[in-house]
């Protein structure tokens, strides 16, 4: 589905700050992978992201998705095909259009012979009906700036305006971290939810060790821009947070070094 | 102030009015200050002065479509393909305007368009004499606000305000925003080369320092047509320009039929639209004040 192939990257080339932030890495999701990434501070999660969106281009290897070699393709062209939320709340929607506006914008993706005279109330059944699965009461609220919703509206509308036309992957960069607790459930909830119903091949980067293990069918670990472990299946099943990062430690020869992390079940 | 005297005012707001709409296009759904402005609109001029010379003013507005269009382009890609700072694009394609319109103007600095046939004469030919260029006027600026109305609801036009609103949004629903920019700025000149091009045919003459300021006065036009009439839906920041437009028109007939000086009038925009712009931070200042005073207490 996804293929990784030996993809380095260096930031800052030719200066003393040069700094290689992804080094030789090769990897391969497959269609339908739920996969939790995560990694100490600097371990080259995000950076993974930004290849794959084509936020930059990387020094050498090939990216390949559904088998077309995108490693040139420009960030826009790929967006077709590749959803991505990021932590800010605030990056995924324009807050001075409102809110079916957004989803309009978003839908030209798919939809591009659509009338020329606004929004149809076609369309604006279906935006409706897709608000509705949110169960925020978004719905009612069409023609709201998207300005004042809160943090955690904003990202669940986010979320449905990246999979609203079914991506092939969805890229979640810790797109729960800035909500508070009850909101990040909530959107977490609705994330599985739609991934489910669309079966789309998922890479989420996460700080809860405990989440990281109990979502998806498969984690990957990552230190120093490469991907050090990557457990499925029954031995996934077997794993406590305990004997992950006692894996984490033999494997980089450091402890899991990230502040922010959750260790706890919660 | 007498009634023909109003009467002009409200014809040379609503020829203005063109330019605070193109601004509004450019600096708010865009959020890119477009220098380019200052040129362009000479640019309507010289083209609508040369087609009325040669007898054909109708083909001038249309040409003057096309140039302020082909400007807002060039400056377009000079910002986007060739990663030129907004303001320094604008500024360069200004300059760059300023020869190409006295190419234009055939090196001349002036150009009289009397005894020309006119867009108003042919108006005033089966239209109630003293009102038809305040009705032609009317008419076309009505059909530009209609399709630029009609344009920002459409697709498109989505994808063009979301490029002000969140360029993220853009890249992320598979629309390049260079693009969006380069339809945004073409859009945009092509309307304030329209209203150089009114005005040309207008006043009979065509001068190559006419739209020197013309940025500051469309901003000052558009700032207060917001503040009049507020900031809520597109229609209502479009009705603004007009408003706008016609206010700011207003306060010139006051000035010079005053004793005050015309030629003050652009310090006058240039303080209009420094205090407009800068009013949320004086006024975070004032209220800081405020809360030190009561907190000495």
């Amino acid at each position: 589905m996804l293929e990784l192939k030996n993809i380095n990257k260096t930031f800052n080339k030719g200066t003393p700050n040069a700094k290689q932030a992804l080094h030789d890495l090769s990897i391969h999701f497959r269609p339908g992978d739920f996969v939790s990434i995560i990694g100490s501070n600097g371990a080259g999660k995000s950076t993974v992201f930004n290849a794959i969106g084509g936020s930059f281009l990387v020094d050498s290897g090939h990216i390949v998705l559904d088998g077309q070699d995108i490693t040139f393709m420009p960030e826009y062209k790929r967006a077709v095909h590749i959803g991505r939320l990021f932590q800010d709340p605030l990056r995924g929607t324009a807050p001075n259009m409102t809110i079916e506006e957004n989803m309009a914008m978003v839908y030209l993706r798919s939809n591009k012979a659509r009338s020329i005279f606004g929004i149809s109330s076609k369309e604006r059944d279906f935006f409706r009906s897709k608000l509705q699965e949110l169960g925020l009461g978004l719905e009612d609220r069409l023609k709201s700036k998207v300005g004042l919703l809160s943090g955690g509206q904003r990202q669940a509308l986010t979320l449905l305006m990246a999979t609203m036309t079914t991506p092939k992957v969805l890229l979640l960069d810790e797109h729960t971290a800035a909500l508070d607790p009850a909101t990040a459930d909530k959107v977490l909830e609705l994330t599985q939810n739609i991934v489910k119903a669309g079966n789309i091949t998922t890479l989420m980067i996460t700080h809860n060790i405990s989440s990281a293990l109990a979502l998806g069918n498969r984690t990957v670990m990552m230190n120093n821009g490469s991907v050090i472990l990557d457990i499925s299946g029954d031995e996934r099943d077997r794993m406590t947070v305990p004997e992950l990062l006692e894996l984490f430690k033999e494997k980089s020869h450091t402890t899991l070094d990230d502040d922010r992390i959750l260790l706890t079940n919660d | 102030m007498t009634l023909t005297l109003f009467q002009g005012t409200l014809e040379q707001g609503l020829i203005y009015s063109l330019v605070a709409i193109g601004l509004f296009l450019s600096f708010r759904i865009l959020d890119i200050a477009d220098l380019t402005v200052d040129g362009g609109f000479t640019l309507g001029c010289a083209t609508s002065a040369i087609a009325t010379l040669a007898g054909h003013p109708f083909l001038g507005l249309g040409l003057a479509l096309i140039a302020g269009s082909l400007a807002g382009v060039v400056t377009a890609l000079l910002q986007t393909k060739m990663k030129v700072q907004p303001i320094l694009a604008g500024i360069i394609t200004m300059t760059a305007l300023y020869s190409i319109n006295l190419m234009i103007m055939d090196n001349r600095a002036n150009l009289p368009l009397l005894k020309c046939e006119t867009i108003y004469s042919w108006a005033a030919g089966f239209l109630p004499e003293d009102y038809s260029k305040i009705i032609l006027l009317a008419v076309i600026v009505l059909l530009v606000v209609l399709a630029v109305f009609i344009f920002l609801r459409s697709g498109t036009g989505l994808a063009v305000r979301a490029t002000g609103d969140n360029p993220d949004l853009v890249r992320s629903s598979s629309i390049n925003p260079h693009n969006t920019i380069t339809i945004g700025l073409c859009i945009a000149n092509a309307i304030v080369a329209l209203s150089g091009a009114l005005l040309a045919q207008y006043q009979l003459f065509a001068e190559i320092t006419t739209g020197t300021g013309m940025v500051v006065i469309g901003l000052a036009s558009l700032i207060m047509g917001e503040a009049i009439i507020g900031r809520g839906g597109i229609l209502r920041c479009l009705i603004g320009c007009l408003v706008g437009s016609a206010i700011y028109r207003l306060i010139i007939a006051i000035a010079i039929t005053s004793s005050m000086q015309p030629s003050n009038l652009k310090l006058v925009s240039a303080i209009i639209v420094a205090l407009s712009i800068s009013w949320p931070a004086i006024k975070e200042k004032l209220e800081i004040q405020k809360l030190k005073r009561a907190a000495g207490k």
